[in-house]
C-alpha cells in the first residue's frame, strides 16, 4: 500500500501529466493496469476501445489513449529523416 | 532499448542540438512558448535551455491547470467546506492561495478536505456515505475534464456535486499570439492536451497568427526535436501545423471524450488567475445537470478574489514575460514549502520547478 502511495505514477500532484500502463485483465468499463515496476491499479477505459495486452495513457485513474507501438517505432525513423534534410 | 532511453538518447540530442546551432546562425532571435507545466518539467529538469543556441528562447506559457485557477474559485472550495460539506481535490489544489486561505488552511482549521487520485475515488466516497455531502473541486485543462463529464454522464450519487473550474488551453494560447509584447515566433502544444482536443483547435495559429505549431511530447529529445520542426518552418518562412508526438496523438483526438464534454458542458468567458478574462475558455455545467452544480446547490458565488498577493509577480510568469528569478519573491518570501503565489504551488508551476532546479539555470538576465 506504502508503494501505491508513494509511486511517482500514481501521486496525484500532476493534473496534465499522464501515465502509460499495459492492459493486464478487462471487466466492462475498468481494467487492471500495469504502471511498470509492479505497480498494478484499477482504471477507468470508458473513454476508449482498449484491449488487453494495449498499452493505454492514463491519467488521474482513467485511460484517455490507445498508444500506438507501430508509430513509437516510426517516430524514431521520422526523426532521423527530418535530421537528414537540410534547412 | 526501452522506450523511455529511447526518447532519451544522448546521440541523437546532440545531433538535434548541432542541427539547430547551424540552422540559426546569423538568422533573428526566436521565441517559442509552450503552454504545459510538463513541457517546463521536461525543459528545465533536462537543462534543455543550455543546449539550445543563444538566439533561440523557450518560454513557459499558462500550463499549469493549478496556477490559474483564480482566487475566488479557490474561495467558493472554501466556503463550501466551511458550510460542513466534504470537499475533495486533487493534491496539487489543496494549497493554492485563495484570497484569504487555501483549502489546506481551511483543512487546518478542521474543514473535511479530501485528497483523491480520481473522481472515482470520490464516487466510492459518496457511495459509502450516504448520510454525507461531498463536492468535487474539478480542476483541469481538456486532459482532465473528459473524466468529469464522464461520470456526470453516468449519473454520479445525489450527495455529489461538482464546483467545474475547467478550463480550455487553446483560448489562452490565442490569448498569447495577440500579445503584441510577447513576439511569439512559435508553438510548442501540449501532447496530453492535444490526446483529447486533437490537432484541429491549433489550426488558428498558423492560419490567423503565422506562428508554426508543433504538437511535442514529454521526453527531452521530444521537445528538442519539437524546437527544430519549428526553426525549419522559421527558415522556410512558413507556418504550419506539426505532430511531433504521432505515438500517442492523432489528429481527430479521442472523438468519445469531446463528445461527452460538448454533451456535458457548455463553453463560457472566464477569468484565468493573473492573466484577465478570456473568451470562450472555461467549461461550466449544462442546464440540464444543474443539479449536480455545487454553486447552484450551496448558493455560494464569489464574483471577485484577490487574485495576486503583494509584491507576487505571478501574472508575469505565467505569460513568460519574466523568469521565476526575476520575481523579487523567489526563493525568499515565496518558496515550495510558503508558497505566496499560485505557480509556486503547483508541481507543474513555473516557479515551484524553477525552485528545484535553480542552480541549472542559464543567467537570470531579464527577457526583452
Amino acid at each position: 500500500m506504502d508503494l501505491l502511495l508513494t509511486h511517482p505514477c500514481l501521486v496525484p500532484i500532476k493534473m496534465c501529466l499522464a501515465i502509460p500502463a499495459k492492459v493486464i485483465n478487462k471487466k466492462e468499463n475498468l481494467a487492471y493496469v500495469d504502471f511498470g515496476e509492479g505497480v498494478l491499479r484499477e482504471v477507468d477505459v470508458s473513454l476508449v476501445d482498449a484491449k488487453v495486452g494495449d498499452y493505454v495513457l492514463v491519467h488521474a485513474g482513467y485511460a484517455i489513449q490507445v498508444l500506438d507501438e507501430q508509430e513509437a517505432l516510426e517516430t524514431l525513423r521520422v526523426w532521423n529523416e527530418v535530421l537528414q534534410t537540410e534547412v | 532499448m526501452s522506450e523511455k532511453s529511447r526518447f532519451r538518447d544522448a546521440e541523437l540530442a546532440r545531433r538535434i542540438a548541432e542541427k539547430l546551432d547551424q540552422a540559426m546562425r546569423n538568422e533573428p532571435a526566436v521565441r517559442i512558448c509552450h503552454v504545459c507545466g510538463t513541457h517546463e518539467y521536461t525543459i528545465t529538469h533536462f537543462g534543455i535551455r543550455s543546449l539550445l543556441p543563444s538566439n533561440v528562447e523557450v518560454i513557459a506559457g499558462p500550463g499549469c491547470p493549478v496556477c490559474i485557477v483564480p482566487a475566488s474559485e479557490v474561495d467558493e472550495a472554501v466556503e463550501v467546506a466551511r458550510k460542513g460539506i466534504i470537499v475533495t481535490c486533487f493534491g496539487d489544489v489543496l494549497r493554492v492561495p485563495g484570497s484569504e486561505m487555501s483549502l489546506l488552511d481551511a483543512k487546518a482549521q478542521g474543514a473535511d478536505i479530501r485528497i483523491v487520485y480520481s473522481l472515482t475515488d470520490v464516487i466510492k466516497m459518496a457511495n459509502a456515505e450516504k448520510t454525507k455531502e461531498f463536492v468535487f473541486f474539478a480542476v483541469g485543462f481538456e486532459t482532465t475534464s473528459p473524466s468529469t463529464a464522464l461520470e456526470i454522464s453516468n449519473r454520479p450519487p445525489e450527495n455529489l456535486s461538482f464546483l467545474i473550474s475547467h478550463r480550455l488551453i487553446p483560448p489562452a494560447m490565442e490569448m498569447l499570439a495577440e500579445t503584441e509584447d510577447l513576439n511569439l515566433n512559435g508553438f510548442i502544444a501540449p501532447g496530453h492536451v492535444s490526446t483529447i482536443t486533437g490537432l484541429k483547435p491549433y489550426e488558428v495559429f498558423p492560419k490567423k497568427y503565422n506562428i508554426p505549431t508543433v504538437v511535442a511530447g514529454f521526453e527531452p529529445l521530444d521537445i528538442l526535436m519539437s524546437v527544430y520542426m519549428i526553426i525549419k518552418q522559421q527558415k522556410k518562412r512558413i507556418a504550419q501545423l506539426e505532430n511531433e508526438y504521432i505515438r500517442v496523438v492523432q489528429w481527430e483526438g479521442n472523438i468519445k471524450a469531446q463528445e461527452l464534454m460538448t454533451s456535458i458542458f457548455d463553453v463560457v468567458d472566464s477569468n484565468w488567475r493573473g492573466l484577465g478574462t478570456i473568451p470562450s475558455s472555461r467549461f461550466m455545467l449544462k442546464n440540464e445537470y444543474k443539479a449536480y452544480d455545487a454553486n447552484l446547490k450551496y448558493g455560494v458565488k464569489i464574483e471577485h478574489g484577490i487574485d495576486i498577493q503583494h509584491g507576487c509577480r505571478c501574472h508575469l510568469v505565467v505569460v513568460g514575460k519574466i523568469r521565476p528569478t526575476e520575481c523579487p519573491l523567489f526563493m525568499k518570501a515565496c518558496t515550495p514549502e510558503n508558497p505566496v503565489g499560485a505557480c509556486m504551488v503547483s508541481s507543474e508551476g513555473t516557479c515551484r520547478i524553477w525552485a528545484r532546479t535553480t542552480a541549472s539555470q542559464p543567467s537570470s538576465t531579464p527577457l526583452d
